[in-house]
């Protein structure tokens, strides 16, 4: 366990460094950041001193070895845009995202596994091949579209008349197709400031409805994604020579679908799901560009807009991180499930 | 009455193109202790019939008619829940392969003990140690260890050992073994079918063996099956079968053993091979391949070509063949003829 522990941080490590490498390569070639930090009429002169003094004009590898030396301090410098360290605007924003991403992946696991696990079991049930049908809309429509859909329909709200007004079943079939709207979909309200510089969304009812929207539209391609992939791999374990003897044995369907199958469904999905997880900060972006979600997403487009590039290379190597994190702990996870890993840092 | 009556069971697929019939009239019974040998080529239809008895069988599989009488209680009709009550209790299963038997995740020892729980109102602790009593008699080296293991840190051997002490558990009054010792190393093949052997005897445990292994069916079993195609076509006490086959498709199996060809020349063989069984030829499912399907003319006989012969007891033996007769009499004057 320890060993593996260590075994992980030195690999989290490595990729740290190639992150780090990569993204502060970025900020040779993606704007001038003079330009964004003097107006227009500052002189040439002024601005070749400036450059000097902010050191841009030194070779790529110094530059890099004193953007390594301060990020190993977590100091990534100032942003350019809010005169401020970029780690505060960093922590500023990380609530947001941080809680958009637990409540979408809370969203797919609720919803993934017994959907998955009732399609794989009744593959010929009508709401079986609806859940499929479903689900293959979900993953082709792009999240900004499924974003701006849902504000239509339930922050705006839409009325439709497509059967007589004057009719009392006439009005009341419109009154099914229409909606009503009234979900928030522009920010996160107001959220209560826990433990000094948190802001969270969980603690009322109220605060939860800012969540709902973008967390369905953020799921919208990873929920689908998740119950297709549940079903393929508990259709294949249902298949499978255990299973059989476990009828055999005698035991109970419920023991059979839920303990001898589904814990062996489960594997893969674990597997891909730490990946998805990152993956999920990142399609943080268009959610919360939509829904005006003041979080990473939204500051990571504002400062790639107006280059602000110690914001860039932080808000990257921020996501570097959480990817390296969660990695981490879904290897330690499914060690912990799959009894033939042995967490011992060497192979077997 | 027998503890096991099989009569007449058909076994459908269903398919799109119509159903497939993987068995039609099988008829077998099993005695208390007794030991049944059933044989045939891969796809003749023995892991059906056995899957069947306890109505296992993988949808669009389905059982279409007949009856499977175990201890006077039908179960080819019943519900899940009233099979569930037989199943590992009263008639227990192994698998072919050991490696793919047991559930990679869960321990031996959880794989045991939720047998016992399923069918006995017992403690953790009490299933424990019947389990840990079973795996002592299947010969398991430190068996306390095993119960805490995961079945990737055993050997096949050990395996297959774990899963006839898992078969025991229950003390069941049948156990169906299919093929129990085709996936496992020649040097202990013979090694497990001894241990399960002596324990079926020990406990009075009625066995049904599914294998290709003439020779094992030979050596160990009282009563034996020969399948073709979905069909019995002979059964009868081992002993008589081995040692004078009456069907055509018997004697070629029989005379397809290694020891049964000269030493130097080719291997003998049944020409063709086994008809799928959505397209099954017409009378005899084994015409075309018979080489007694001929006349003395030379043309082949109607009876063969279209009606699916019944069975016809012959001796101790019943055989599915139009020939029977004529193929005892010739038998007879072979034998009479060595003798002279």
């Amino acid at each position: 366990m320890i060993a593996f522990l260590i075994k992980r941080l030195f690999h989290a490590f490595l990729v740290m460094f190639v992150i780090s490498v990569i993204s502060f390569a970025i900020q040779d070639n993606l704007g001038d950041p003079i330009q964004q930090m003097v107006g227009q009429s500052v002189p040439e002169s002024e601005r070749a001193e400036l450059r000097e003094e902010l050191g841009l004009n030194d070779p790529f590898f110094v530059q890099y070895l004193r953007f390594a030396k301060n990020a190993a301090q977590f100091d990534f410098g100032y942003s350019y845009i809010f005169n401020e360290p970029t780690t505060e605007v960093i922590m500023r924003h990380l609530p947001a995202t941080l809680e958009l991403v637990a409540a979408t992946t809370l969203l797919i696991v609720l919803l993934s596994v017994p959907i998955g696990v009732y399609s794989a079991i009744k593959p010929r049930a009508w709401l079986s091949r609806a859940f499929m049908g479903v689900s293959i809309v979900g993953i082709s429509i792009p999240v900004f579209l499924t974003a701006i859909v849902l504000i239509q329909l339930f922050a705006i709200g839409v009325e439709v008349t497509p059967f007589p007004v004057d009719t009392a079943w006439g009005a009341w079939l419109n009154d099914l197709l229409s909606t009503d709207g009234g979900m928030p979909a522009y920010g996160r309200g107001n959220p209560v400031n826990v433990f000094g510089t948190w802001d969270t969304n969980f603690s009322s009812l109220e605060g939860l409805t800012y969540l709902v929207l973008p967390a369905i539209s953020l799921a919208s391609i990873m929920l689908p994604l998740f119950i297709r992939l549940i079903r393929a791999e508990m259709l294949e374990v249902l298949q499978s020579e255990y299973v059989k003897f476990a009828r055999a044995k005698g035991i109970s369907l419920r023991r059979i679908y839920f303990v001898h199958a589904l814990k062996n469904t489960m594997l893969p999905v674990i597997t891909v799901g730490g990946v998805q997880i990152g993956t999920l900060v990142a399609y943080t972006i268009l959610t919360e560009t939509v829904f005006q979600w003041p979080g990473m997403g939204l500051m990571f487009l504002d400062a790639i807009e107006r280059s602000d590039i110690p914001l860039i290379v932080t808000y990257l190597m921020i996501v570097g991180l959480i990817f390296v994190i969660t990695n981490t702990l879904v290897d330690l996870i499914y060690g912990l499930v799959n009894p033939t890993v042995k967490l011992t840092g060497k192979p077997a | 009455m027998a503890l096991l009556e099989v009569n007449n069971l058909d076994v459908r697929f269903a398919l799109r193109g119509g159903d497939v019939r993987a068995l039609r009239d099988v008829c077998f019974t099993l005695d208390r202790g007794e030991r049944l040998g059933i044989v045939g080529e891969s796809g003749a239809g023995k892991s059906v019939a056995a899957f069947s008895l306890l109505n296992l069988i993988a949808k669009p599989g389905y059982i279409a008619g007949g009856s499977i009488i175990f201890d006077g209680k039908e179960l080819s009709g019943m519900k899940d829940r009233g099979l569930r009550r037989v199943r590992g209790n009263r008639i227990s299963m192994i698998f072919q392969d050991p490696m793919m038997t047991l559930n990679p995740v869960l321990s031996i020892g959880e794989q045991m003990v939720e047998s016992l729980k399923a069918h006995r109102r017992i403690s953790t602790r009490e299933a424990r140690a019947i389990a840990l009593h079973k795996l002592n008699q299947v010969q398991i080296p430190s068996p306390e260890t095993r119960l805490d293991q995961y079945p990737h840190e055993l050997s096949g051997g050990m395996r297959q050992r774990v899963i006839i002490a898992i078969a025991l558990l229950l003390d069941p009054d049948i156990i169906i073994a299919d093929e129990p010792t085709t996936a496992l190393d020649v040097t202990i093949q013979a090694e497990i079918m001894d241990l399960l052997l002596e324990l079926c005897d020990k406990h009075n445990v009625g066995l049904v063996l599914i294998t290709h292994d003439l020779g094992v069916v030979s050596q160990v079993t009282q009563r034996m099956l020969v399948m073709y195609a979905g069909r019995v076509i002979e059964q009868g006490p081992t002993r008589e079968i081995i040692n004078g086959p009456q069907h055509p498709y018997t004697q070629g199996l029989i005379n397809a053993l290694p020891q049964m060809a000269t030493p130097g020349s080719r291997l003998n063989q049944i020409p063709g091979s086994m008809p799928s069984l959505s397209n099954l030829p017409s009378g005899c499912a084994f015409h075309p391949r018979c080489g007694f399907v001929n006349d003395a003319n030379g043309a082949p006989r109607k009876a063969c070509l279209d009606k699916v012969p019944g069975f016809v007891d012959s001796g101790n033996c019943r055989v599915a063949c139009h020939m029977v007769a004529e193929l005892v009499n010739q038998q007879q004057r072979d034998s009479r003829e060595e003798v002279l």
